[in-house]
Parts: C-alpha cells; structure tokens; sequence
C-alpha cells in the first residue's frame, strides 16, 4: 500500500497491519479479522453468527465482503478472513450490497416475521440487518417450516425453532464457553434444528447467555418471556454482586421494576458472559418477603414501626451493652453483601465505638491475610502458564472464573494443576488432579511440587495460585497452609483468593475482618456478647458449625440487623431493619481480584428500606458520632482520601474506566504462618466434606422461583464403591453421625467422591449438614450407617 | 438382476465396459477373483510398492509430481502437488482416502474398491511412504455394503501377509490403514466434511481458506485427502514409471481416467479412457464407447462431469477430456461421470432431479444453500407441475444469484447465438453444494428456454408484501 | 433395545483404540448400535457418548446428519429406489409407483407386516445400470417391474436371506488387525517428529 498522507511512521509496531477498507486507511493487528477491523473503523459489516468471544464459522454469509485479489474483487466472509499488508476491502459496492441483501432474503424466507408478539422484536439482529442491509421485500410464496413453538429446553429457557436462523452460536457457546454441549444441531440441510437429547435438558449454569447472544427471538429465558417490550427498557450499566467474580451487566427496567440483567462484555473479568444465578436472581427484588418497614420486638413478635424510633431503639441497645462494660461486648457480623461505601461506613462506625469483634465472614472463608500475598488478577490467573487449584468447586461458587479458566485450558494457554479433596468441574480440564484427604493437603502439595514434571511445568511461566476455602469441615488454615507450601517452593507465585461473597474483599480491605466469626460467635455461646449488629448477615445459614451459632443467637440478648429479607438469624433481632436491595443504591464494589467498579441503582426502594452506610451514619449520630459524611459519594470519597489501598478508585477514575480499577497492592507485611497438624483418620470413619452447588438455600435463590426449584436438595454423597461397601441403594436413608449429632440423609454414589470421604452440599433443603460439622475440630469425622 | 441384453464385458462385473486401451487401474477387472491377494500377487500385485520401498520417500514423491497425476475426485488438482502443500516439519500428518463417492451419474471408486480393493491398498501405502503420513482411513460410502466387505477383507489379507501394519515388507515402514465407513451424506464428499465426519462431527465441510486439510486438516494436523481413482493409479505408476505415465494422455492430462457414461445412450457403461485425447462424441457416438443415442434418437443435452456440471450440448461434443478446455466451453469434468439426455426428456423434470438432490444434501451449515436450495427446488417443482408462472422463472435466477454472484457458467450455443460463459463460478457459500443446485437449472433456463416457456403461465410478479402459504 | 451389549462394547472399544481420538469412532459405533436393535436407540446414543467422551446431544446430532441412521423401527428389508437423473431417466419414478402398489405403502412408509419399509434415496453410484434399487444395501440393476415383484417374493420366502442380512448390518466382514501386526494410534499431540522411514534412504 502506498500512504498518500505525510505521517511518518515515528515506532514500526511488528503487529501493525496496514490496509483500507472502503477507501480509508485503517491500521489493524496482525491476525485481526476483517470484521473486527472494520468495526474499529466504524464500518459495520452487516453478521449473525460472527461472535467475538467464538470461533468464527463463517455460517451465516451475511458479513461477504469484497476484497482485491489478484484475479479481480473476490467475495470473502469477513469473519474468517484475516487482515493482510495492503489489502483493499470494499464493504458497500453494489456486488456486496446485492449479496447482502440476498442473505437477508433467505434468511427471512423460512422465519415466521411474529415479531409484534416476539421478545425479541425492537432489539432483534435480525429485524435490524433486514431493515438496514435487507431488500425490503420477500419473494418467498412457499409455505414455511413448521415446527411445534416453543419448547422448553431446560427450566430456564425455551426455544422456538421457527425463528430460529442457524447461526450456530448457542450451540457453539455451549459446547466452546460453557463446556455443556447439551444443545446440539440435528438433522440436516433445510430440516436442521437446535435440539437437546431427548429427555436431557440443557441444565448449563450458562443457559441465559444463549439467549442474550440469540440473533432472532428463537431463545427466550422463562424470567423475561412478555414482561416488557424492549423499547420501554431502561438500562443502566453497574456489576453483578451475586458472587465475588464482579460480572458487568446492565441493570434493566420498565415502570421502576428490574426486568432483566444483561452480561456487559468487560475484557478483564466476564467477556460478556453471566451464570443463570446472576442472571436470574432479580426476581428476588419484588419478592413478597421483602422487608418493607422498620420493625421491633413486642415480645414474640415483630411489629412495625418508624425509622426515627428503631433506629433509637437500636442506639439504646448499643448504648447499654457499651456500657454495660466495653466495647467488646458488641459485636457486628456482615458487610459483605453491600457496597464498599456501606462496608466502610460501617467500618468508620465501629472504629469510633472501639468495637474489635467484627468479622465479614461467617467462619466460611478465609482468613483475611490472604490478602497480605502477592496478588494475581483474573487475568493473570487465565494467562498464567500454570495455575494451581487450592479452592472450592469454581464452576458452582464463582462460575465465571470457572470459564475463564476452562478457557484458558482450553486453549493452551495454561496448564491447571488441581489439588481436591472432591473431583470439580475444572477437573477434567487440569493437567494434573491431584486428589487428597482433608487434612492432610501440605504433605501432599509439597510432595508434589517435588516431582520433577510438576516443577519443571512451574518453571516454565508465571504461577497463579487459587486459593479458597474448599471444605466447609475442616479448619480454614488447612489451605493457608498449603499455599504456604507453593510460595515456599516457588516464591515468585501470586494468589487469587477467591472468597465467594459479592463484596467480601471490600469488606476486608475497609477493616470489617477484625476477629474470627467463629470465635465471635463462640464468645457470644459463652455470653460474652451483649449486643450483636448483623449487616446483611446469616451467620445462623451460613456458620459452617450450626450447634454453635444456635448457642450463640441463644445466649444473646440484643440482635440488630439490617436486611432485605427476615433470615433465619435476622427474623431473632430485636430490631430488624429494612435494607435497600442490589439495584436499589448506588455505590462501588470490589470483586475478589480488588477490581473496584460502580454499581447503578435503577430502581426505587422496596417500602421505606435503606442502604446500609446511611444507617451507619444514622446511628452514628444518635450515638454522638459525626462519621463526616452525609451522602455515598461523601462516604466514597472518605474512602479513597482515608484508605490508600482505595487510592486509585476515585470518582473520575471510575467514570472513565468501566471495567474499573484494582486497587493498590496492600501492604504485604504480617506474615501470619499456619502450621495446622496432619489429621489421621480412623478406619471406620469418613471424612467429611462440605462444598456449595451453585443453586442452595440462599435468599436470592430461594426468592427467585426461576431459580429455587434448580436446588438440588440435601443428600450425602459418597464413592459407588464405598457405598457397596456400605450395602445401601442408590437413593437409600443412611444415619449420618458425627459426635454431636446424627442426622438422616439420603446417599448417592458419585465417582468424584474420594473412596474413604462423604460430601455433602452446604445449605440444601432437607437435613443439614452443618449439624455435623464442629469448628472446633480441624477436621470433621462421620459414620454413615445404612437404615435398611 | 441383469437382463439378459446387460452390456457388462464381464458378468462379476456390471457395468464395467473393457475396451482395446491402455488400462491402468481397471487391468485385472477382467479376473473373477480380481479382489483376492492370490490374484493380486499373481498380476504384479504389491510390486510397486516393494519398488517404492527400495528408493527414498522424497524420490517417490518427484516421480508422482512429474507423472502429473491428477486428482479424480472432481477438482483435478494434481497430487504430488497435493502432497507438497503441507507445512514443512509438522507432524503427525494423515492420509484420509476418500470413498465416500456419491456425486450423481459418478461410479468407478465403487468398482475399484469391490474389484481390486488391494491396488487401493497399495496405492495408500505408496501415498504414505512418500509424503510421511503417518496414518491412513480409508473412508467408504456407507451404502457400500460389498466395496466395505471387500475392502476389509483384502485389509485382513494384508494385514496377515505383512504388506500393511508394522515393518511392512520386513523394513522400516510401519503404517496402519484404517477401515471407516460414512451413513448417508453427499457432502461428505467434500473434503473438509470428510474430514469432520472421521471426527464423529456432522459432515459439514469448513471453511478453505483458513481449513485447508494439507495445513488443518484432520484432528487439525496436516492432511492429505486422496480419491480411490487417484490412488489406484500409483502402483501402476511405481512399476512403469512417469515418463510411461505421461506418454499416455496429453501433457497437462497424463494418463487415463474412469468415465461413467449413464442415461439414454445405447450402451451405457464405465470406461477407463485415455485422459486428454478422448472427447465426449468419441464417448457417447464412438462404436467402441456407448454407440449412440438409444432408438436412434437425437442428442438433446448431456452432463459433462457429474450432477454439479453446467450442460453441454451437441456443440460441445469435441470438447476433449482436459480441464482447461471443458473449462472455457462453460463446465468442468469434475468426477468422470456423463449423463446423456436425448430430444424425448423433459428438461425442467431433469434439473428437478438435481437440484432435488443438492437441496436434500444440503448440509444446512450456510444460509445460501440451506434456504436457496430448497427453494429453488420448490419453484422447479411447481414449474414441472405446471402450476408456475413466468414470475418463477425470474424468481430462479434471483435466488440462484443469492447463491453465486455474477454470471453463471454455461456453454455456448449456435441454435441461440450464445457465447459461453467460463467456468468457475463465484460463490456466496462454504463448498460447492449450494451453486451445484443452481447449476442444473442455470443450464436447462440459459440452453432450453423454450421448454420453461412452454411450461408456465403469464402472471405479474405477486405483490412483494404478500407472503401466502401455499395449498 | 437398549445400550450396547457387551460383545458390542468389546468391538466398540476395538474400534475406539484404532484413532487417535475416541470421538473418531462415533460413525462405526452408530452402525454398531444399528446392527444390535435395528435401529439406533437413545440408550444406545448415550452409552455410544460414553464410550468415545461425548454428550448424548453431540451424538444424536452426528447420528441425524447421516441418511442410513433411522431413530425408529424399519422393516427388516430397506428397499431404497434411486431417483436421481440417471435413474429417473430410465424410468425410476415408474419403478417407485409400482413400488408403492405392490407393497402397499408410499414412499417412507413400512408395511403392516414390518418387513418392507420403502423409501427414495439419491444416487446409488450405479448410474449406467438403471434404474437401480439397495435392499439393505444390496444392489439391484436395471430394475424391471417384473424384477421388484421377483424381488418382494423371494424376500419374503426367505430366499435370500444369505445374500440380504436383516436391516441394520451393511458389511458382514469387520476389520480385525492383529496385535502384533498392528502399529497403534497416538493422539496428534504425542508425535512431532517426521516418520522414521522419512530420514533412510530406502526403508528397505
């Protein structure tokens, strides 16, 4: 190509590609598509299948292209053709124009056009192209292919395969992205369907995504189906709390109800993508249960009653365990649900009444000095040459990391080396799964990490260690432990912590992880606590040990807590506050990697309920605390001016950087060093582990009838052999006991079971688990006796 | 069920018609027991490779690429230059033979797999040594239930007797061939279809460029897809050398091919004819080919080179077989196949047989062909049943524009005053099932105009909102 | 009716060792199942995916793509009439009339007695022999009228049960390489260098 302009090129970038698309010169990358190109370009390439975050398969036909050859203008697919050096690219002449609009024609020859009663209709692909790049007629007389509208394939969504055109991208997003190819193409030629197996639904944590990328209105989620039309959609952009992988989406709504999430395409955390429970939980916002009004004790029962006077009934109550010694008889739980705005309100209020007993966590995490290791992003983790597995289950505690990570297995990008004491979903995507008993997880990474093939894939690259809390039924410094035993053998890794809570590394990083909840709470047993704040807390669902928070929530005379729901812990308060939900305040948030992003309220608040930092201020001043702030954007800028690790997420910084900023290394100081003993187990005994699936008992599930059916219920898992062993049927009752309590169960085989363990899932309707587990103990040990 | 008028040279072959010709690939089809390993070691059987074996794989691969073998699976491409497109250096590369012959009037891989399965053999087992392919499967239409069982047997004899498997001959050339067979789909013709087939995929072809196999190919390794007829021809090949090879035949087609010759002519049949020389009236009229129209009538129009063809007519009948030639008069010889049509066919019916076809074989992966090719046959279908108007007729050649931009190839004609329009066409599609729907009726609109006429009805375009179903 | 029986798993996972990749197997393993029930069944389609590391969808969406698949009982005897050009030149659409009057069923159709299911198919690659028709895959050339009833009597006497096997068996010969004859496949990832035999100046 020859450059008319006078730019001298100052640095030759080796990746640059010079060519012109339509008569302009246009500098792409090396192996840039011409679609993507065009589209920096503002071009737009009219397309339906082409997706950026998937291979491209050049289906649809719609994105052709003229591009120069040596044997005149040749038609390519835009799609699938790479950029070269010089290379003229015509999107507009009259050849491509025609063939365009013979794509449209042919598409829409089989499509029923019930765009007035389509969900799709008004921000349809389809509907858009043809009116943009379609010829604005149909010749088509025949009649069109009937099929039975709609299916449902799976709970959560329904296909009409009228509308359908073949694109090819759900089914590409299930099988490349979601790993769960359960919808597949069949048939062939002009008889080809999107279908699942029959009597096999498409049950991905990932369906809703299918329906978000549809080009026509054949997917539609169950949640949305007629709910609104999409012109009436008011839309604004803010991040997904429902766990701590901080997911973009656009908030939707129509006549101030949320209508609709939407997965925003944010480069270093989602591409775009959401789990169904993000997705879908919404519903959860105009539940019934909602609290809508303050309400305080009267004797059994809780009765309503105004804001003013709970909120100094709630003061008097601070006021009275305060003084009815030190500030160590007060205690508040939570925080990790809201904003960091809230989180650190609440962190300010504590600091002016001296209280020490302060936990984010429920005795499910970590302790908080995982975040004094050298820090890896999401990013790091899914470029990392190696990644190593210390964490939870990712594909049901933070689904979209399990992708990213999948991805980068999937690509040849990273080799996972797992270490599990229960086989996960990124088990059959690690290089390397290295099972272990629990309790026994420092020998056996160490062990490991010794052997020549695992140490020289280490050297090959960057490490990043995921680090979580993978059983609910040992004790937490088991796995610090074993992170411990990677950076000893390979001090040049970074970590991932991944907490699960929406915002439970904000909370942490503002101070809100002062104490173990478990020692609180075993304090509170023995009647230390006086008075207990739970912000958005449930320690009685979530503490892993349940006898104890029972003791606990007995021995306590005063319970406050701010909620959006009455839970199991906040239906005991005393006073029991109404909080304004997700959607329903502004603020910022901050996912497990320190990415701080805005969150958008959209609606209004359910009943009189308010955020959780202004009642922090609230109570602050009635109980003679000038906190200095009088708004969030107040509260955020304290913030920032008083927390250097929140430096650089100012306003303006989070205005203009939409995937948001990560906040500044914290000062890697305190090295805390965990020694937990090796725990032997007795023969006769399984070891007990306890993990979360996906769908469970938490509000926003149990909320949201879309989602609370998808719970699959408690049940003890354990291997088919062991359960042989054991004489019991699939499906039989089994007595569970620990040395507490025995609990009855129904058992199930499971190959990803260790021979010699049970599993269970935490909080699923039915026994509870947490009846056995003792937090006390570093491990827990049950005996399962068959019933029949 | 051959009666007893059958033309078969040879009863334990039907329809395979011998000739006083050279015959390269078709010489021991005379033999009863042609697919034994007795009788293929008693006809020089394996010697070609035994010769191969004693030079190195480089000089073998020379010796192909100046023999100038062409393909004979329909794109003619030669195949020592097939070889040479992959990437230096990469490794495992597989040979994948293609059996999976479907193409309308298109048999002789049929008959070279059921009658002398082990030259196939052979001929794979020359392909790998000399490219470095480090495994062979060997594809066949899944409808062949005898070319399967013949061919897996002639494996199993080879197998047994050392000429396939590991150390082959007793040297350091080890190589596995692998039986598989297809269920049901024309595409998987197409090369990259294939391909995605012995993957367990749906046989839908990918996209070329970036899927070219001899770079991506099979498990994303670098591939060489050979046809039957093209394999057959290296034993032969190995014995007797290039420079006999290119004797035969004209320089830029050296050698012989097999040609179907099917419909109304007298003595239809498969011939292997000398590649270059041989033209389509010594074909269809010549005494020692088919002899002629059937009763005595008049040639109308034949199908040069499989149902994809675009037609030709009396006035093309001294087209030679050589690609560049039936290329400029508007075709292409594809896969040695000619069907004949004489004055008495109903010429839209015809196309309806075609384009039927490419519509049900339609894989469904690209828009143009899923939707246009059904439609186009839904038009034709109302047109052959008399129902269609003279709108249809402009309504076929809209749709098949949708599926290959500018003019179509077709031949020429001194009854119309018509220039031909050159061969290839362009196309809006993955692989060339969608245009071939077009074809047919692209050649019987442009070449037959008057049988269109005479079949429709004068009506105004309907109005362009109006979408009906039909009754 | 049901998952493959275990003689069937034991070819199967013959035939699965012979690629480099499972997956590769799922063709054969369909005909497999075929060859068991007479036709290819759900159970069969998800131990088929167990078999070679598929979902049960990704393998009935291979299975449909293919003609010779049905997902439903057929008669014991496909009888399938070309009726692409060449055949329909020679007079297939007859041959299929008279087809449909002597069994009784349209095209697609299964007779009561379930031994016949009749169906058109596309080219048979026996052109010049036309019009021509596979019972089970088995050719019949240039058909009369006269020959499709001879055809239809001898079937149903039973006097050509060694030539026709019962519908679902294509080849009756299987592929048996011997283990010690047999080089093995290595998944792609596992070679990278150029076969020994490319460096020699002859291999033998």
């Amino acid at each position: 190509m020859t450059t008319t302009e006078s730019t001298p090129a100052v640095v030759v970038d080796p990746d640059a590609v010079n060519l012109t698309i339509n008569g302009r010169a246009v500098v792409a990358r090396k192996g840039e598509l011409i679609i993507a190109a065009a589209d920096r370009n503002g071009d737009y390439i009219p397309r339906f299948c082409y997706h950026p975050r998937m291979s491209s398969v050049g289906m649809c036909r719609q994105c052709l292209v003229e591009v120069e050859g040596p044997r005149g203008p040749m038609m390519v697919v835009s799609c699938m053709t790479s950029v070269s050096e010089g290379q003229v690219v015509r999107t507009e002449t009259d050849q491509v124009k025609r063939a365009q609009e013979g794509m449209i024609e042919l598409l829409l020859a089989n499509h029923p056009l019930d765009c007035p009663v389509c969900d799709k209709g008004g921000e349809c692909p389809l509907q858009d192209q043809a009116f943009s790049h379609g010829p604005g007629e149909s010749r088509f007389i025949e009649e069109k292919r009937h099929y039975e509208k709609p299916i449902a394939i799976s709970d959560l969504v329904l296909l009409d395969r009228e509308r359908c055109i073949l694109c090819d991208r759900c089914t590409r997003f299930a099988d490349e992205v979601a790993g769960d190819a359960l919808i597949h193409f069949t048939s062939r030629g002009n008889n080809t369907q999107v279908q699942t197996f029959p009597d096999e639904p498409f049950s991905s944590y990932f369906s809703g995504n299918t329906v978000q990328i549809c080009p026509v209105g054949a997917l539609t989620a169950r949640p949305y189906r007629f709910k609104a039309r999409p012109w009436d959609l008011e839309k604004t952009e803010s991040t997904c709390t429902t766990c701590a992988v901080g997911c973009r989406i656009t908030l939707e709504s129509s006549r101030d109800e949320l209508l609709r999430y939407q997965g925003v395409d944010s480069d270093p955390v989602n591409h775009g993508w959401l789990c169904d429970k993000g997705r879908f939980n919404f519903e959860s916002l105009k539940s019934d249960a909602r609290l809508t009004n303050p309400l305080v004790r009267d004797g059994a029962s809780l009765v309503e009653t105004s804001w003013s006077s709970a909120l100094s009934t709630a003061a008097s109550l601070i006021t009275s365990a305060l003084r009815a010694g030190n500030p160590s008889r007060v205690a508040v739980l939570g925080g990790a649900r809201g904003t960091n705005e809230d989180a650190h309100a609440w962190a300010k209020l504590v600091d002016a009444l001296g209280i020490d007993s302060v936990d984010a966590q429920m005795g499910d995490g970590l302790p908080s000095a995982v975040l004094t290791y050298p820090q890896a992003t999401i990013d790091d983790a899914a470029h990392a040459s190696t990644v190593i597995l210390l964490s939870p289950d990712l594909k049901e505690e933070l689904p979209i990391l399990y992708l990213r990570l999948r991805d980068a297995s999937e690509k040849k990008r990273s080799r996972i080396l797992e270490f599990a004491s229960k086989g996960s979903g990124l088990t059959r995507y690690a290089w390397k799964s290295v099972p272990y008993l629990p309790g026994n997880q420092v020998a056996v990474v160490a062990s490991t990490l010794s052997e020549p093939a695992v140490s020289a894939q280490m050297a090959k690259g960057s490490v990043v260690v995921v680090v979580g809390r993978s059983n609910l039924a040992e004790s937490d410094e088991y796995n610090m432990a074993a992170l411990d035993a990677v950076m000893a053998a390979h001090p040049g890794a970074t970590v991932l912590p991944v907490l699960r809570r929406g915002n439970v590394r904000g909370a942490l990083s503002v101070g809100l992880g002062r104490r173990d909840a478990v020692d609180i709470l075993t304090d509170a047993a023995n009647g230390e606590i006086d008075c207990l704040v739970l912000v958005g807390a449930d320690p009685i669902a979530d503490c892993p040990d349940s006898d104890l928070a029972r003791r606990a929530f007995a021995a306590i005379p005063s319970i406050i807590a701010i909620d959006t729901f009455a839970t199991a812990s906040s239906a005991k308060a005393t006073v029991l506050l109404p909080a304004a939900a997700f959607g329903e305040k502004d603020g910022t948030t901050t996912n497990l990697e320190g990415r701080v992003t805005r969150l958008a309220r959209k609606v209004t608040v359910n009943g009189t309920s308010r955020p959780d930092w202004m009642v922090a201020l609230e109570l602050a001043d009635i109980l003679g605390h000038d906190l200095g702030a009088a708004s969030v954007a107040d509260v955020h800028a304290d913030l920032v001016s008083s927390n250097p690790a929140f430096g650089p997420a100012t306003r303006v910084a989070l205005a203009t950087h939409p995937d948001g900023v990560v906040l500044a290394a914290p000062a890697t100081g305190a090295t805390t060093s965990f020694a937990p003993p090796p725990a032997e187990k007795p023969g006769f005994a399984h070891r007990l582990v306890v993990g979360r699936k996906l769908y469970d008992n938490g509000r926003n599930v149990a909320e949201s009838p879309s989602l609370a059916r998808l719970a699959p219920g408690s049940a003890l898992h354990m291997h088919p052999l062991d359960l042989e062993r054991l004489g019991a049927p699939e499906g039989a009752s089994v007595r569970v006991s620990g040395d507490r309590t025995s609990i009855v169960m129904n058992v199930v085989g499971d190959e990803s079971v260790q021979r010699g363990t049970v599993w269970a899932a935490w909080a699923q309707s039915g026994a509870n688990i947490g009846e056995l587990i003792d937090a006390t103990k570093w491990v827990n040990d049950v005996r399962v006796e068959s019933l029949r | 069920m051959n009666t007893p008028n059958s033309t078969s040279t040879y009863p334990h072959a039907p329809g395979f018609v011998a000739g006083d010709r050279p015959r390269i690939v078709t010489s021991r089809f005379e033999y009863a027991d042609s697919y034994t390993l007795e009788r293929f070691l008693a006809t020089d059987g394996y010697a070609g490779l035994r010769a191969a074996l004693a030079r190195p794989a480089n000089e073998i691969h020379d010796e192909v690429k100046s023999a100038t073998v062409l393909g004979r699976g329909g794109a003619g491409f030669p195949a020592g230059t097939k070889w040479g497109l992959t990437p230096q250096g990469v490794f495992p590369r597989y040979l994948v033979v293609n059996g999976d012959e479907s193409e309308p009037g298109t048999y002789k891989d049929r008959l070279l797999m059921e009658r002398d399965p082990h030259q196939l053999i052979e001929g794979c087992l020359i392909a790998c040594y000399a490219a470095g392919l480090s495994q062979c499967f060997l594809y066949i239409r899944g409808e062949m239930a005898l070319a399967q069982e013949r061919v897996a047997d002639a494996l199993n004899e080879a197998y047994a007797a050392g000429y396939v498997g590991k150390n082959i001959l007793g040297s350091k050339f080890s190589l596995d061939i692998i039986l598989h067979w297809g269920a049901g789909a024309y595409v998987v013709g197409e090369e990259t279809a294939l391909i995605e087939s012995l993957e367990g995929n749906r046989g839908m072809p990918r996209l070329k460029p970036p899927y070219f196999p001899a770079a991506i190919g099979l498990y994303g390794q670098p591939t060489i897809v050979n046809n039957v007829e093209t394999l057959a021809n290296l034993p032969w090949l190995m014995l007797n050398g290039a420079d006999a090879y290119t004797a035969i035949g004209t320089k830029t087609s050296p050698g012989t091919r097999m040609v179907a010759v099917s419909g109304h002519v007298k003595r239809p049949g498969v011939y292997e004819i000398i590649n270059g020389v041989t033209t389509f009236r010594d074909l269809i009229f010549g005494e020692e080919y088919c002899g002629g129209i059937r009763n005595g009538n008049k040639l109308k129009a034949f199908v040069p080179g499989g149902g994809s063809a675009p037609w030709f007519t009396e006035d093309q009948l001294d087209v030679p077989f050589e690609g560049q030639q039936a290329g400029a008069a508007g075709s292409m010889l594809g896969s040695g196949a000619v069907m004949v049509m004489d004055e008495t066919t109903d010429i839209p019916a015809a196309a309806l047989t075609l384009t039927r076809f490419y519509a049900h074989e339609s894989c469904g992966k690209c828009t143009p062909c899923r939707e246009g090719g059904t439609w186009l046959e839904r038009i034709l279908s109302r047109i052959v049943d008399g129902k269609g108007t003279d709108a249809d007729l402009a309504q076929l050649v809209e749709v098949g524009t949708s599926i290959c931009p500018g003019d179509f190839p077709h031949a020429s004609s001194t009854r119309l005053g018509l220039d031909a329009v050159p061969f290839p066409y362009k196309m809006n599609t993955i692989c060339f099932v969608g245009p071939s729907a077009y074809a047919p009726i692209n050649s019987a609109l442009v070449l037959f105009p008057e049988d269109f006429a005479a079949r429709v009805t004068k009506r105004s375009m309907i109005p362009v909102t109006a979408v009906r179903a039909e009754s | 009716m049901a998952r493959l029986s275990e003689e069937n798993v034991r070819l199967a996972k013959e035939v699965i060792a012979r690629y480099p990749r499972a997956r590769s197997a799922m063709i054969p393993l369909l005909h497999l199942a075929q060859e068991q029930d007479g036709y290819v069944t759900n159970e069969a389609m998800a131990h088929i995916g167990d078999l070679v590391g598929a979902t049960s969808a990704e393998v009935y969406g291979t299975a449909s793509f293919y003609e010779m698949f049905k997902f439903e009982p057929v008669g014991k005897y496909l009888i399938n009439i070309c009726g692409t050009m060449s055949c329909a030149l020679m007079g297939a659409e007859d041959l299929m009339h008279h087809a449909e009057h002597r069994l009784g069923v349209k095209l697609g159709g299964t007779t009561d007695d379930g031994l016949f299911t009749l169906e058109r198919a596309e080219c048979q690659a026996a052109c010049t022999e036309a019009p021509c028709l596979q019972v089970n895959y088995r050719y019949r050339f240039r058909v009369t009228a006269a020959d499709f009833d001879a055809l239809v009597d001898d079937l149903k006497a039973g006097n050509l049960t060694d030539e026709v096997p019962a519908h679902g068996i294509v080849a009756r010969v299987r592929q048996q390489i011997p283990v010690d004859r047999g080089v093995g496949a290595v998944p792609p990832e596992d070679v990278t260098e150029a076969p020994t035999w490319m460096a020699e100046k002859a291999a033998l």
